[in-house]
């Protein structure tokens, strides 16, 4: 037994040394600059999206590899799920991380709370790739704080076998004739925004009645809609069980590539935009080997090889080059100008227009459904009365039995 | 009517087993896709030994449930022996208080862990670090009361007078615990290994409000990747759990099989 258990714990302890680490040893423009912190023992702590870095050895780079290779830093990575999620995890104070990945909307909110470390872009040469379309942008204007990462749009995946008309606006999510084909995000600020555009408000919109009116068209839609989804989307659309949905292009590329019935379009009345961006919280520990870690991801070749992984579209102007010819056409990944200008990003709504979306969603969600809001509390309460009727009933007739 | 609880029956394992079935069938597909099947392929189970992201939560998720169910033996093992030579009424307060961490929804117990570490982190200044240090103690407070409600039992059946005796043939106390009492629970301390561990295995709650920047369990790493997409890595994963799992079932089943055969051949013999 004490012998297993010790050959059990030395598998467990060897398990990562197992893999074959086939380096492919990428080009780095300025050897030297990675040498700094070589055999001092550093390491830094990157908090990422899951699925959000190239980390397979034997097709492409695998990143935070070659980057403890190249630099002798130790990375330990760890992954998130969404971006609230991130925002909960540095405001509990638990862990510290030198790296976190953002999206455009939660900058805005770390910067005016006062979380995040500004760049010292002497340390990250590479910041000069950065495509000028994303820099000066509103959720950091001054570009102190943040170097992008990715970018995409939303718009609307459809199944060219269910669907006979041409798709251009969001009107087709409404259309009465894709009755129960019709999928839909399952968070509010995602839902919302299409409702808001095909009314033609702003995705940012602080109107109390603009913001009830797009949750009136939500509810217009619900009879239509199949399913709310996020990622079950994948499934659903690649299966041919929907007809048409909205989702983030690069995901919709993933899709296509499965099932050639699959096209995408970003409506004519605009959509949103956003972008990923790397940053370094406050209470990083060393910070100058995380900036070094931003210099790296920012290297043409790390950048094209994350961004061949993540399928979403890149801002750095060097990795754009790296990349096949289709994908830099592909009106799809790097949409059109006029598309481009009609795109808004998400910013961070003000609370009580955020709570009333929250309020209204959960109406959405719940609206037509046959039960009164009485029904769960009253059944609540009917259970305790029957769990402590019992067991009076119980202690009754056990004091009986004694006597 | 046997017919039909025949059916019944098969319906019931096929509910059990078939999610299952179809992970391990999707472990096998070429595409991405958990809808379409488009060929058969290892390349999954070749990714997941170079996806270093998933090994080191999986190294993580083990060495946490080894160390913390270690632990949690040790510690329950010691809390069942005391419970059960209390009183009655002590012994009914403190049974109270063990079942209620089982009880208490984990999320209660994985934020109150949270906020008790990032407490004595900030105000009373122990230099706790969210991590592995965290993460153990938060796996062997909820593994413990499992430990103890599996060995309480096995204290009840012993005779409570052979520990005596033991003494009284000369033992010193920690002789009559080791070759008397120990052997006897044995069952009840295998079980609550066993279960302490699995509870470990799949913990997400609480291993989520308590890991740092520097450790992730398995579960985590997975609900991480549902913005994007759970990677079929996973699924050639869970095969691989799954495998592993049914072996040692059916290794520790003929062991015992073969274990009841030998005593049975030695009474049969004894007898004669």
């Amino acid at each position: 037994m004490k012998k297993l258990l010790i050959a059990a714990l030395a598998v467990i302890m060897s398990l990562p040394l197992v893999t074959v680490k086939a380096f492919a040893q990428v080009k780095v423009e300025d050897q030297a600059y990675y040498q700094k912190f070589k055999g001092q023992n550093v390491s830094i702590n990157v908090h990422n999206w899951g699925e959000y870095i190239s980390n397979d050895a034997q097709e492409s780079i695998d990143v935070n590899a070659e980057f403890e290779a190249l630099t002798g830093i130790k990375v330990n990575y760890t992954t998130f799920a969404s971006n609230e999620e991130l925002y909960a995890r540095l405001k509990s104070g638990g862990a510290s991380y030198d790296i976190v990945i953002p999206s455009d909307y939660m900058i805005a909110k770390f910067i005016r709370e006062d979380m995040l470390e500004q760049l010292n872009l002497n340390n990250i040469p590479n910041s000069k790739y950065t495509n000028p379309q994303f820099t000066g942008m509103e959720y950091d204007p001054e570009d102190k704080y943040s170097i992008p990462y990715t970018w995409g749009t939303v718009g609307i995946i459809y199944n060219t076998t269910m669907v006979d008309t041409e798709i251009n606006s969001w009107d087709a999510l409404w259309d009465a004739r894709y009755l129960g084909d019709i999928l839909m995000f399952s968070n509010p600020r995602d839902a919302f925004a299409l409702a808001q555009k095909r009314l033609g408000y702003s995705l940012n919109t602080h109107d109390p009645d603009e913001i009830r009116k797009s949750a009136e068209e939500l509810k217009v839609q619900k009879p239509l809609v199949q399913a709310y989804v996020m990622d079950e989307i994948f499934d659903k659309m690649q299966g041919g069980e929907a007809a048409l949905a909205p989702y983030y292009a690069g995901d919709a590329l993933t899709m296509m590539a499965e099932n050639e019935d699959l096209a995408f379009v970003v409506p004519n009345e605009g959509t949103n935009k956003f972008v990923d961006s790397i940053c370094i919280p406050k209470g990083s520990k060393n910070k100058e080997a995380a900036e070094m870690y931003i210099n790296f991801l920012c290297e043409p070749e790390v950048a094209a090889a994350n961004i061949e992984y993540i399928g979403y579209s890149t801002p750095n102007t060097a990795a754009y080059e790296l990349l096949d010819e289709e994908t830099k056409n592909s009106p799809i990944s790097y949409p059109p100008e006029e598309i481009m200008a009609k795109a808004e990003f998400f910013y961070d709504l003000p609370k009580d227009a955020s709570a009333e979306m929250d309020e209204l969603w959960v109406e959405v969600i719940s609206a037509e459904v046959g039960y009164s809001k009485w029904m769960i509390p009253m059944l609540m309460i009917g259970c305790i009365l029957f769990s402590v009727g019992i067991n009076v009933v119980r202690s009754i007739k056990k004091k009986r039995d004694i006597y | 009517m046997k017919k039909l609880s025949r059916v019944y029956f098969w319906f019931v394992m096929a509910f059990l087993y078939m999610p299952i079935g179809v992970l391990i069938f999707f472990s096998f597909n070429q595409s991405k896709s958990r809808s379409v099947f488009t060929g058969f392929t290892l390349d999954w189970y070749r990714k997941l030994f170079s996806n270093n992201v998933i090994l080191n939560s999986l190294r993580t998720t083990l060495i946490i449930a080894v160390i913390s169910t270690i632990f949690a033996v040790i510690i329950g093992t010691a809390a069942a022996i005391g419970i059960n030579s209390m009183n009655k009424w002590m012994r009914g307060m403190i049974m109270n208080v063990t079942y209620l961490p089982i009880i208490n929804p984990e999320i209660v117990t994985g934020v109150s862990l949270m906020l008790l570490f990032v407490f004595m982190k900030n105000k009373i200044g122990i230099p706790i670090q969210f991590g592995y240090p965290t993460l153990i103690l938060a796996h062997i407070t909820f593994n413990i009361p499992y430990v103890i409600l599996n060995v309480l039992p096995k204290l009840r059946q012993m005779d409570r007078f052979v520990y005596e005796a033991a003494l009284d043939l000369g033992c010193t106390p920690f002789q009559a615990f080791w070759k008397v009492v120990l052997p006897e629970i044995s069952p009840g301390v295998v079980s609550g290994f066993l279960m302490a561990f699995t509870y470990s295995l799949d913990d997400f709650i609480i291993s989520y409000f308590n890991s740092g920047a520097t450790s992730q369990t398995l579960p985590i790493t997975i609900y991480s990747m549902t913005r994007r997409k759970v990677s079929p890595e996973i699924n050639a994963l869970s095969t691989i759990i799954f495998a592993v799992v049914i072996a040692v079932l059916v290794i520790y089943n003929i062991m015992d099989a073969r274990k009841e055969k030998h005593t049975k051949r030695k009474a049969g013999a004894e007898s004669l």
